[in-house]
């Protein structure tokens, strides 16, 4: 692989003035201005997301509804034309090698979102098990595309997101209008003359929405958002939002809190593996993982203003009994919080822990995740 | 704003102001810029001495954690109180009232440091 990539919305992002960072091989905008302020504007109002780096992967025939069963920990095949769902793609270990969003365009139609720094390993993996599925006679019928770089992502995120979308002309012939448009759902229309999917998901613990159009739509429709929310106080928003952001939400991270060495359960995902399917990559693998005392992700809270970070020791009195995984000031609530893996005897919430800062033990206390959840 | 080609600069991308054998420290506008938001700063005593080359507090923003380096040994005499309870000056007014510490110098002299010109050079930035 050459050096890093840029998205399509390279040259907005530098007229912007953004700072850009590494982030699974690409060259993202980490901030425009103030981070802090970025992550208030989407509590309050609303940011705007380029996350156009992260891979999509059109499913398509037949028996893509079985097969998604077969190569995903859930069930998708009941899933409503329409609507979009949370999943896993599980190592035959039961580890995770990625989470993904999937959405049913059709009834033979599908879409999988999955991380940027994930495409190759979802890629492979997809394939391989399409080549399983389908048998040696070929009889299933089931084709897998990695169509990343055709496609553009963007996430308009905050209370005011609606109104913003509403408010772009050129967003056009929804099958749904967004009022009527769930949470997990989403809705094909038009952007100008191109196709687009809306889906009302995100990963900031705020109402938004995701939109999905070609890539050679990007620039326009990343304008014509700016245009139509900058009256709403709508922002661009960089990754250093994004992370906090989900991170107040509980939402996990792939490389923080999900790894090949982490089976859903640990991480809280129990309920997105269907265990009850005929068949399931992982399957067996998580028969074999229930170690009672495998570690569980749990919530921090600290005091005063110094965060634990990634790879920091949780003990309890002397003995360690974990790790942060992800960890920051909470710019809404204000006072530190952080995801850690512990044990489960630590991990009820209410117990008191300690993390060491550097050099220094600091009081935290188990929390239940989210920290934070939207009034409405 | 400081005149800033009247400051010396180090390599962990701070900036000196030397009055007398007393020194102010910051940190620059690129690292501050690095940084992010300025969440959290963590300074030594008044009345504590540092050592040159030695890590003597912290600066944090929301995505990461810079150390504070002194750049010369020397007693503690003031920190700026106004930047722990609003760190954010750090990011608004690094070289000004974003200042971190102030230093009595132990020796004559403050050792190795950069001009203006050599830490843009080290930067790659622009004046």
């Amino acid at each position: 692989m050459t050096g890093p990539r840029y998205t399509p919305l390279r040259e907005r992002h530098e007229t912007l003035g953004a700072a850009f960072t590494d982030f699974g091989g690409w060259m993202m905008p980490v901030r425009y201005s103030s981070d802090l302020a970025e992550h208030h504007a989407v509590r309050q109002a609303a940011g705007l997301f380029d996350i156009s780096h992260m891979a999509e992967f059109a499913v398509d025939g037949a028996d893509a509804a079985a097969f998604l069963d077969y190569a995903l920990a859930g069930r998708l095949s009941t899933m409503a034309v329409g609507k979009a769902k949370y999943s896993l793609v599980l190592a035959e270990s039961g580890g995770i090698v990625d989470d993904v969003i999937v959405y049913r365009l059709g009834d033979t139609r599908f879409l999988v979102i999955a991380n940027a720094g994930n495409r190759d390993s979802v890629a492979q993996a997809l394939a391989e098990r399409a080549v399983d599925f389908r048998g040696a006679d070929a009889t299933r019928e089931v084709s897998v595309a990695d169509v990343s770089d055709a496609f553009a992502l963007v996430a308009v995120q905050g209370p005011a997101a609606r109104g913003i979308l509403e408010a772009v002309d050129a967003i056009a012939d929804l099958d749904r209008p967004l009022s009527e448009l769930p949470y997990y759902a989403a809705a094909q229309g038009r952007f100008g003359q191109w196709p687009l999917l809306v889906a009302r998901t995100g990963y900031t613990g705020e109402d938004g929405f995701e939109l999905l159009v070609p890539a050679e739509a990007a620039a326009d429709l990343w304008d014509a958002l700016l245009a139509a929310g900058e009256p709403q106080g709508l922002v661009p928003a960089g990754l250093a939002a994004r992370d906090t952001l989900r991170l107040e939400a509980g939402m996990p991270l792939y490389g923080h809190e999900l790894s090949l060495d982490v089976v859903p359960a640990q991480a809280g995902l129990g309920r997105v593996v269907a265990a009850d399917k005929d068949d399931f990559v992982g399957r067996s693998g998580l028969g074999a993982v229930v170690a009672g005392d495998a570690p569980v992700l749990v919530g921090l809270i600290g005091e005063g203003r110094r965060a634990g970070r990634a790879g920091y020791a949780v003990f309890d009195g002397d003995e360690r009994v974990g790790e942060i995984t992800s960890g920051a000031l909470s710019p809404t609530l204000g006072h530190p919080i952080a995801m850690a893996f512990v044990t489960p005897a630590a991990a009820e919430p209410g117990t008191a822990l300690t993390i060491d800062v550097r050099g220094t033990r600091l009081p935290v206390t188990v929390a239940a995740l989210p920290f934070y959840r939207r009034a409405h | 704003m400081a005149d800033l080609t009247a400051l010396h600069y180090t390599a962990e991308h701070e900036w000196i102001a030397v009055d007398g054998d007393v020194a102010t420290i910051g940190i620059t506008d690129y690292a501050a810029q690095q940084l992010g938001d300025v969440v959290f700063v963590d300074l030594p005593a008044v009345g504590s001495t540092v050592t040159a080359g030695q890590v003597c507090g912290e600066i944090e923003s929301t995505k990461s954690v810079g150390e504070l380096y002194a750049p010369a040994s020397g007693e503690v005499v003031e920190v700026n109180d106004d930047v722990v309870a609003d760190p954010s000056v750090v990011n608004t007014d690094a070289f000004g009232s974003g200042w971190l510490i102030k230093l009595r110098l132990d020796g004559a002299s403050l050792g190795d440091t950069l001009d203006r010109e050599g830490y843009l050079a080290l930067t790659g930035g622009d004046a």
